[in-house]
């Protein structure tokens, strides 16, 4: 079988950054994974991928799809990047490995248990004020964005000034891995103040002396990475364990608000719970794109790709891929969702992805237990970020 | 121009039960009485990832355990190469596998785990100890990449049997091969670094090890980090079937040789979500309630691996008769 060059490539016109895009991705997630396997993006003249298989084998394959050149638009190899490269998101084997070892350990399922308990009995305060406030709230400003802000700052150990900063940060940090639109362009007035109050934050004198971040400057005293290597790992947590989180849970609460017989028989088997959540950012993937650049000529389905391009990951796509999924559009209980790349794949598999778990649990499981109903009562808004598929509000009703 | 590499055949994971076998590939004797092995899965796909330092669980069929460091080169990520020295004193574990293992046959593995890692340094000191090479040539590719300074002092008691000398010829200056038979004891203690910056790496025979453990933290800075050759903690249990019971719905279930403990239950309609099924990812972390786990995964630490309290059912298994899980 001969390759595919590159000029034989389809090429579609679409701008995955578009507010018309981004507003509704599915239709145009569809027309790009039935162009083929792999397409050409001709407005930002890169390459991109949206099928389950192709985008499962680029999360994974590091070494023929790195990271290190940037996971947005932008070449690290050519351009000089906005900000310090992410030791993490945007580092490859072997100096992605130091950093990664830490993360994964204070984050990791065994360490979490105690905060996961810490956080059920937090969840039921917030939920029993949302109730006492009355029956009607907006899932996302009132819970969703408020639960994440309410323990994660606290278990990173941050201090309580400033903490308003966190979600514009990140949304600025999400939006800047697209193309310098006006989404970028129109917060870059405003961005500074927020860099610097983060950047204020990773140092050691300004986080408590518990949590994930003085886990992570112990690791600096260990040895297992260096002092300048432990405040851009703390940032790390700051950038990614936010938006995302808030993102994931208003999109459970999205699709459970859509369908009672999912609330119901939660509420009867919470064994449910962790496979509705994966089925949410499966559905709804709060991550839709990251790139990766291609380490030397690959070949992705038959087509060679030449070195030192750009590829765009639909995780979006992948995870709405007929070929690997029954009605993908479907949020289903008795579906498996395991594999889906909602959190990635591979040695960069977002590292926070229990944490997230945790929180999220940890909310729709107050819930449940109090509430017997949960219904839209309007149409919800959907924020628009050039790499988060979030929400800006869903009028809800709970009986 | 370099060869374009060639997409890796992407399995659907979640139908797929873990495959925790690999295939002998190649077999070759790379010094006198070391035997290198290099390992695939059956289907060629990619193996779970490592890091320098790292080692994997080789299971022979009668349940015998024996961990090798992994000393290839994990830009190839079909392959895992391992090199085994023959030990006459041993228990028996790398003379099986001389004897026993050849290019075909196939091995369990578990895996990969590393108490071993490579922390960022402007500068190194390796130190190696006859076999204990294996974990260090990785270290130093690693070394070569990020533009750290490095130096290695290997020491054998005679040239013929040391494995790797040849490869390593190629660092020029960088590299001190030092044979008993041609120049008698070496004078170590000359090889202590007083300079803090440098970060020493030793691995070999316990009584090499215990002498670079005495150096202390060198020059103020780090103490040396040693891997010692040690039994594995516990042997892997003969693969064989064995009985999951799922606690809270009362389900009970066989899991059959090569099958994963997840896909044994899903053939009972009992759901574990997974993501890597490689051991790697802890998505499907699950309690023990009892039985004792053959832990197959690359996440638990010694210590949580003897409390035994949770298991990664997308590869360990079972060392009884019968697991049960909270599920």
């Amino acid at each position: 079988m001969s390759a595919i060059t590159d000029t034989a490539l389809p090429v579609s016109a679409l701008d995955p950054f578009s507010d018309e895009f981004l507003a509704d991705p599915l239709p145009f997630l569809e027309e790009l994974r039935e162009l083929g396997p792999v397409f050409r993006l001709e407005k930002y003249d890169v390459h991109g991928i949206a099928r389950y298989a192709e985008v499962h084998r680029a999360l994974t394959d590091w070494q023929s799809l790195q990271s290190g050149a940037g996971v947005g638009l932008s070449d690290f190899n050519k351009e000089k990047p906005w900000r310090p490269p992410s030791l993490l998101l945007e580092a490859d084997p072997p100096r992605h490995d130091a950093p990664r070892a830490v993360l994964t350990r204070v984050l990791s399922p065994r360490r979490l248990r105690d905060l996961s308990a810490e956080w059920q009995a937090d969840a039921v305060l917030l939920v029993e004020a949302l109730l006492a406030r009355g029956r009607e709230f907006d899932a996302v400003t009132d819970l969703a964005e408020v639960f994440p802000l309410r323990v994660f700052p606290d278990a990173v150990g941050l201090g309580e000034e400033g903490r308003e900063h966190l979600l514009p940060y990140g949304d600025y940090a999400f939006n800047a891995f697209g193309p310098q639109n006006a989404r970028v362009t129109d917060a870059a007035a405003h961005i500074a103040p927020r860099l610097e109050w983060v950047a204020r934050q990773c140092l050691r004198e300004n986080l408590a002396e518990t949590g994930f971040g003085a886990q992570i400057w112990e690791a600096a005293d260990n040895g297992e990475i260096t002092s300048a290597q432990a405040p851009l790992i703390v940032r790390s947590l700051l950038t990614a364990g936010v938006d995302t989180t808030v993102t994931g849970i208003a999109s459970l609460l999205q699709a459970l608000a859509n369908n009672p017989e999912s609330w119901r028989r939660l509420r009867d088997d919470r064994s449910l719970l962790p496979r509705a959540f994966e089925e949410a950012v499966r559905v709804d993937s709060p991550v839709q794109t990251f790139f990766r650049t291609t380490t030397t000529d690959t070949v992705i389905a038959d087509v060679v790709v030449p070195a030192g391009r750009k590829v765009l990951m639909f995780l979006g796509g992948a995870n709405h891929d007929p070929r690997r999924w029954e009605n993908p559009a479907e949020f289903d209980l008795d579906r498996d969702p395991s594999g889906h790349v909602g959190f990635g794949m591979g040695i960069h598999q977002c590292v926070g992805q229990h944490v997230a778990r945790a929180e999220a649990l940890a909310v729709i499981n107050a819930l449940l237990d109090r509430v017997g109903s949960l219904e839209q009562t309007g149409p919800g808004r959907r924020h628009l970020n050039n790499t988060l598929r979030g929400w800006e509000s869903i009028p809800v009703r709970v009986r | 121009m370099s060869t374009p590499t060639v997409s890796a055949h992407v399995t659907d994971h979640a139908a797929q039960a873990a495959s925790d076998s690999l295939t002998v590939v190649a077999r070759t004797e790379v010094a006198g009485g070391v035997v290198e092995y290099r390992l695939q899965h059956s289907d060629g796909g990619r193996l779970p990832d490592w890091a320098p330092g790292a080692h994997i669980d080789v299971i022979l069929a009668d349940g015998t355990t024996r961990q090798y460091s992994l000393c290839g080169d994990r830009w190839d990520a079909e392959t895992y190469t391992i090199a085994v020295q023959r030990e006459a004193e041993g228990r028996g574990g790398s003379i099986s596998l001389h004897d026993q293992v050849f290019a075909g046959d196939e091995v369990g593995f578990g895996g990969p785990r590393n108490n071993f890692r490579l922390a960022p340094a402007e500068e190194y000191l390796f130190v190696a100890g006859g076999i204990g090479i294996t974990p260090l040539l990785p270290m130093i590719r690693a070394a070569e990449l990020v533009g750290a300074e490095w130096r290695l002092l290997y020491l054998g008691r005679t040239r013929p049997r040391m494995a790797y000398v040849d490869e390593l010829a190629a660092y020029e200056g960088r590299v001190e091969v030092h044979c008993a038979d041609e120049r008698g004891r070496v004078d170590l203690d000359a090889w202590r670094p007083t300079d803090p910056r440098v970060r020493v790496y030793a691995c070999g025979p316990e009584r090499l090890m215990h002498a670079i453990t005495e150096w202390g933290a060198v020059g103020g800075g780090w103490a040396p980090k040693v891997e010692r050759f040690t039994a594995s903690a516990a042997a892997a249990a003969p693969e064989r079937p064995f009985e999951v019971v799922a606690t809270r719905t009362g389900a009970t279930v066989t899991v059959e040789r090569g099958e994963s403990i997840v896909a044994a239950l899903r053939r009972v309609g009992i759901g574990v979500i997974t993501s890597c099924s490689q051991g790697v990812c802890g998505t499907c972390e699950t309690d023990v309630v009892e039985g004792e786990p053959d832990h197959r995964d690359a996440l638990l630490d010694d210590d949580e691996r003897a409390a035994s309290r949770s298991l990664y059912p997308c590869v360990s298994r079972c060392r009884g008769e019968r697991l049960a899980l909270d599920l």
